[in-house]
Formats: structure tokens, C-alpha cells, sequence
């Protein structure tokens, strides 16, 4: 692989005493997409905001195409950001807003012109040129945003929840357009959101952050299938975790004892007494009415609902926990108060270690 | 809606009227229609119809004083957005709490009669005052210089009095800016002073524009600051329309040139008003 194009080395962000960014490390390929995810205020922005140049980072080096930046203006830089409140200059026209770029580089005229046509057709905002800002629909003021982005043909383009403000329909239709756009540019996008599936649909590579840490960098498929902590776990898609201590391993299966029952995965570098997750998604989570070998787990029967696509049956473990179990088809040989064992494949199950005040939480 | 929200607005409006038609409305006419009228060997007003006091305006002399006021109306709006500008950016760049404790500095000195401010520049510029004093002990100048009852002073004066009104609807306007336009336009490549002039120069036209008004108006029309500061011997139309009414005892000339002030505002607002909505006027 060539050198990254975005390369983020031990980076640390402190406001006054408050630690938001811890010891960051990330390299960014040419061309990729890659989503930074997670809940909010987790640090998103600011990673942003720091390889734009709006923020400094406390210490660490940032490189862009191999070049250190730290201290180089944002003016200076040769990356381009979308905000998601779009930013646009409103006492500018469309056409005026998109030649931005151009203009306070002196670039001539002609050329000018010529450039801004061909962003409006990328953006296919044709005859726009002449519009304020304050006279669009949010979709139609966000492909402006885009357009005056890319004028300067950036290697990097930093988009900060660019789709926030828009309504799903709009949403689904901008996703694919951008991921359209990126590939026919093939420009490396630096994409924040807190939404998964959008980051899921979109994504090359998905950054699942939680308070200032990396805690996953994988391509979603790996993230869905073998996500590396409990977090990311729990926070992509819908996981029933159980966690406890490793009390037995035997053939290359590993016996958990989680505070619910006893239930088994591949053992894989896990030792007797380590901490594990035991990270199942709903819909391969099996039941039974008898406890099948080497499995304890069990609770009530609660609720069965339907959420449109699935049915989705939720377990009581306890008074705080719920165990979830999705199907395509309504099962009806369990009633509400039916005690259930739950058991898994050992495909299915993801094994994640873990610390000890993990347990409970 | 519409209508709960007009009521008291109707409600308000009446009595607002009354008092407008009889402290601001009648006034004007009976100025403006003096102002054709001719005065009588006593000083008195005769009833008879004539234009000689506005073509009396045209004399060089008259015409110099007009327009040595436009001259330092204009200097002082200058300075006044010179100054004003860099402060009101600067104290909004605080945070708000910091920021309205300096507005107050900034107004604090405002409360005091304006009067009293004015005499003591005048005292800070006398010849044995602070100002050649510390001049001539630092050897920038060998003998006083001779400041008082000059155009410069009368500068000054116009400006000491009408900084203020310039840092407020300056601030107001910046302290709205959004923040995040300066970020893109940086980001787009645009060096500091290109952000300045291209972004927030027109997105805080509002305040710059309330600032000229809130400036220029005044000062044009000041009679008392010429007064203190230029000793009489500086006059300007705000001076000039005063001594018509209390000293040459010449009401309808006076009234002409309150008429000539009186249509130099409205001009202005009325510029204004084409570029922007009145509503929009900034003025705290
Ligand atoms: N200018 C600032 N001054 C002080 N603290 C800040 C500043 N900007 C951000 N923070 C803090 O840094 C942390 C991370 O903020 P950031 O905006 O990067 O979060 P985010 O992941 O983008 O969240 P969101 O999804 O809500 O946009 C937050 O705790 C926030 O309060
Ligand atoms: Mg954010």
C-alpha cells in the first residue's frame, strides 16, 4: 500500500483540563471512506476540526500527503470540509458561494466560470447559479456545500454530519450520491455521524470512537461480525451480551459463567479466569425449553413484538436486563412467562475480553 | 395569532401617536413653516411669505460652514468606525459575561454629563494642561502647542462624545456573526484579510451601516460640542441654528437651516431603508 494521505499520530486534545482526545492514532488511505462513529461528544468533530486547522492538537503530529501540518493556517491547507450547518456565505449567490475558493486565489475569470459550471453539473444544481442560499431546500443548499468544497479539487474532503439536517427520504437519497461522487472523484472522504447504518452503508473503513478513543477500525462487515470490545458491541447494531468469567476450557471451547448461567464459545487466546463478553446477535440467539449441554442461561418469557421487519421477542434475565431474540416469523409454541434457555452456535457467538468492572455494567 | 399579537401593539399605538403628533409633529411643521417666513426689525416673525432664507444658505459663508460640518461629520464616522470596529470585535470575542462588563466600561463614562467630559478634554489640552506638560517634559515638543478652541478639538469633542454610539450596534451586529462562515472561508483558502473584507465586513453590514447612522446624524447636527470646544470661534450648522434662535434672534433663517438638517437625515435613512429593511436596523 502507498503512503496514507491522512496520517494521525499520538494525538492528544485537551480543552482547559478536559482530556477529549486520548493518544489518537490513524492513518488514512488515498481514496478511502472512512466514518468516524460514535455517541456524542465523543470527539468526532474535533478530529476534524484538528486535521482542518480550526482546533490545535495539545501534542502529536498530524501529516497530510506526508507533510506535517500542525502549524500550518487552515487557509494553508490543502483539505476542504463540509459543515453540517452548510455555512454558506448568504449575502452570495449559489454561483458566488461555489467560486469562493476559487476567487481569493486569483484564479482567472474564464476559468473560473468554467469550474463552477461543472460543479453545478457534478451537484446537479444547473440554473441555481443565480439563488441565495436563504431561497433552497436543505438538500439543495447541502450539494451547494459539496460544490464549494471540491472547487479546489481537495485530496481530503472532511464532512462533518453533512446529513444531519435532512429528513430520511432526502437522507438515503444523499448517501448514495455522495458515495457516487466519491468514487467518480476518487477523493479521500474523513465522514462523521452518529448514525450506524448510514456509516454502514457508506463506509470503507468505520472508526467506532467512544470518549475520545478509537476502540474499532475495520471495514463494517468485521465491525458487525467481530467487534473488538463490549462497546462497539453494543453499539452497532443490536447485540445481547452476557459477561463473566472463563471457568473451563476443554477441545477449544471455552465455558463462561455469567452471572445468568453458564454459556460456552470458542476459546480461542482466551484463559480460565479472564473476563468475557459473550456478544450474540438477536437474530442467531436460539431457545429451547430444556437446557441444552454446556448452557444455563435462562429468563421469562416478557414480550413479543413487531417492529415492522422482524418479531422480536424480548427475554427477562433480570430486572434490569433484557435478552432479545428476533425473527422473520411469529413463533407460537411460547407464551408470555415461559421459561426459556438460551443457547448459540459456536459460529455465532463473538468471544470479547474484558475487565472485571465490565461485568456488571 | 396574528391579531392577539397586534392588540396591544394597536392598544400601544394610540396613545404612542398622540404624543408623537404633539411633540415631534407639530414642532416640525410650525418650524418648517416659519422657515418661509421674514423676520421682523425686532426679531420677531413677520407673516410674509418668502425663499430668502433658504437662498441666504447659499452664501459662501453659510456654504463653508455646511461644509466644514459634512467635513467633520464625516471624520468623526471615520474614526468612529476605525476605532469602534477593532474594540467592538474584540469585546466580542469575549465570552458574554466578560463581554457586557465591558460594554459597561464602555458606557460608564456616558452616564456622566457630557459636558463635564468635554470641559475636561479641554482642560487635558490647555497649554500648562496634562498633555503639553507631558510633551514637554519628554522633549517630543520645545513649547506648548496651541490645541484649545480648534477644528481638532472640535474633533475630538464630536468624538468623545460619539464613540460609544458606535461600539454598540457594532457589537451587536459581530456578536451575531456566525462563526462558522469565517471557518469556511478560511477553510476555502482566504487569507485573514480576504475572510475579513469578503465575509465578515458584508455579514456585519447591519452594524456598520447602524453605526454611520447612529454617528454621522449627530454629529452633524451638534451644537454644544462646537460650542465648548471650538469657543466660538469654530461654528458649525448645529452652532449656526442655534444662534439664529438665541442670540441673532433670526427664527426663520434658524428654521430654514433645522429644515436643511431635518432633510439631510431623512435623505440618509431613507438610503438606508432602500438597502435595508428598517426592522433590521441595529441599534441595540
Ligand atoms: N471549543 C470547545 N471548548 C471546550 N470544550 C469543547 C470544545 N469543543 C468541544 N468540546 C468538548 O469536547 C468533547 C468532544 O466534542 P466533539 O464536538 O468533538 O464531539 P462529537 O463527537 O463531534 O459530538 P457530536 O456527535 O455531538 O457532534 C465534548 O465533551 C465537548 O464538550
Ligand atoms: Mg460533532
Amino acid at each position: 500500500m502507498s503512503e496514507p494521505i491522512v496520517k494521525i499520530q499520538h494525538v492528544d486534545k485537551y480543552f482547559g483540563e478536559n482530556h477529549v482526545i486520548k493518544d489518537l492514532n490513524l492513518e488514512i488511505e488515498e481514496g478511502e471512506f472512512l466514518t468516524l462513529l460514535g455517541p456524542s461528544g465523543c470527539g468526532k468533530t474535533t478530529i476534524l476540526r484538528m486535521v482542518a486547522g480550526f482546533e490545535d492538537a495539545t501534542n502529536g503530529i498530524i501529516e497530510v500527503q506526508g507533510e506535517r501540518v500542525e502549524d500550518k493556517e487552515a487557509y494553508e491547507r490543502d483539505v476542504n470540509t463540509v459543515f453540517q450547518s452548510y455555512a454558506l456565505f448568504p449575502h452570495m449567490t449559489v454561483y458566488d458561494n461555489i467560486a469562493y475558493g476559487l476567487v481569493v486565489k486569483k484564479v482567472p475569470k474564464d476559468e473560473i466560470k468554467e469550474r463552477v459550471k461543472e460543479m453545478l453539473e457534478l451537484v446537479q444544481l444547473m440554473g441555481f447559479e443565480g439563488r441565495r442560499p436563504d431561497a433552497m431546500s436543505g438538500g439543495q443548499k447541502q450539494r451547494v456545500a459539496i460544490a464549494r468544497a471540491l472547487i479546489n479539487n481537495p485530496k481530503v474532503l472532511l464532512l462533518d454530519e453533512p446529513l444531519g439536517a435532512l429528513d430520511l427520504q432526502l437522507r438515503k437519497q444523499m448517501q448514495i450520491e455522495l458515495k457516487r461522487l466519491q468514487q467518480k472523484l476518487n477523493i479521500t472522504f474523513v465522514y462523521v455521524t452518529h448514525d450506524q447504518e448510514e456509516a454502514m452503508t457508506m463506509s470503507d473503513r468505520i472508526a467506532v470512537m467512544k470518549d475520545g478513543i478509537i476502540e474499532h477500525l475495520a471495514t463494517p462487515r468485521e465491525i458487525y461480525a467481530k467487534p473488538r470490545t463490549k462497546f462497539v458491541a453494543s453499539f452497532i447494531g443490536e447485540s445481547n451480551i452476557f459477561s463473566g468469567h472463563v471457568t473451563e476450557i476443554e477441545d477449544g471451547i471455552a465455558t463462561v459463567e455469567t452471572k445468568f448461567g453458564k454459556g460456552r464459545m470458542p476459546a480461542e487466546d482466551f484463559k480460565v479466569g479472564d473476563v468475557a463478553h459473550l456478544c450474540i446477535r438477536p437474530e442467531v440467539l436460539q431457545y429451547s425449553k430444556e437446557p441444552v449441554d454446556g448452557f444455563s442461561i435462562s429468563g421469562q418469557v416478557k414480550n413479543m413484538i413487531f417492529v415492522g421487519s422482524v418479531h422480536r421477542t424480548l427475554i427477562g434475565m433480570d430486572e434490569e436486563y433484557d435478552a432479545r431474540i428476533n425473527r422473520v416469523k411469529y413463533d407460537t409454541a411460547y407464551n408470555e412467562g415461559d421459561t426459556l434457555y438460551l443457547h448459540w452456535e459456536m459460529e455465532d457467538v463473538t468471544g470479547i475480553h474484558g475487565q472485571e468492572d465490565e461485568i456488571d455494567a | 395569532m396574528r391579531r392577539m399579537k397586534n392588540a396591544p401593539a394597536a392598544a400601544t399605538a394610540g396613545p404612542v401617536s398622540i404624543w408623537m403628533i404633539i411633540f415631534v409633529m407639530a414642532p416640525m411643521i410650525y418650524v418648517f413653516v416659519i422657515s418661509f417666513m421674514t423676520r421682523d426689525p425686532y426679531g420677531g416673525i413677520e407673516a410674509k411669505f418668502t425663499f430668502e432664507n433658504y437662498t441666504e444658505m447659499l452664501q459662501p459663508l453659510y456654504l463653508k460652514v455646511i461644509l466644514k460640518s459634512f467635513k467633520l461629520a464625516f471624520y468623526t464616522t471615520v474614526i468612529c468606525l476605525l476605532v469602534g470596529y477593532p474594540m467592538a470585535y474584540w469585546i466580542a470575542s469575549k465570552k458574554p459575561s466578560t463581554a457586557a462588563k465591558m460594554l459597561m466600561l464602555v458606557m460608564i463614562p456616558y452616564w456622566t454629563s457630557s459636558l463635564v467630559r468635554l470641559y475636561s478634554a479641554n482642560l487635558l489640552a490647555m497649554p500648562n494642561g496634562f498633555l503639553n506638560t507631558a510633551l514637554l517634559k519628554l522633549h517630543i515638543i520645545s513649547e506648548p502647542l496651541n490645541l484649545l478652541y480648534s477644528d481638532t478639538m472640535v474633533l475630538m469633542g464630536l468624538l468623545i462624545t460619539c464613540l460609544p454610539f458606535s461600539v454598540l450596534p457594532l457589537y451587536s451586529s459581530i456578536e451575531k456573526l456566525d462563526k462558522s462562515l469565517i471557518e469556511a472561508s478560511k477553510d476555502l483558502g482566504a487569507r485573514p484579510v480576504q475572510t475579513f473584507f469578503k465575509v465578515i465586513v458584508p455579514q456585519t453590514m447591519p452594524g456598520i451601516v447602524g453605526c454611520i447612522i447612529l454617528v454621522f446624524i449627530p454629529a452633524l447636527g451638534m451644537y454644544y460640542v462646537p460650542d465648548v470646544m471650538g469657543g466660538g470661534k469654530v461654528m458649525l450648522i448645529g452652532t449656526l441654528v442655534k444662534n439664529q434662535f438665541l442670540v441673532t434672534k433670526n427664527w426663520p433663517f434658524g428654521a430654514s437651516m433645522a429644515i436643511l438638517l431635518i432633510l439631510i437625515t431623512l435623505a440618509i435613512l431613507w438610503i438606508y431603508t432602500r438597502f435595508n429593511k428598517l426592522e433590521d436596523l441595529e441599534v441595540v
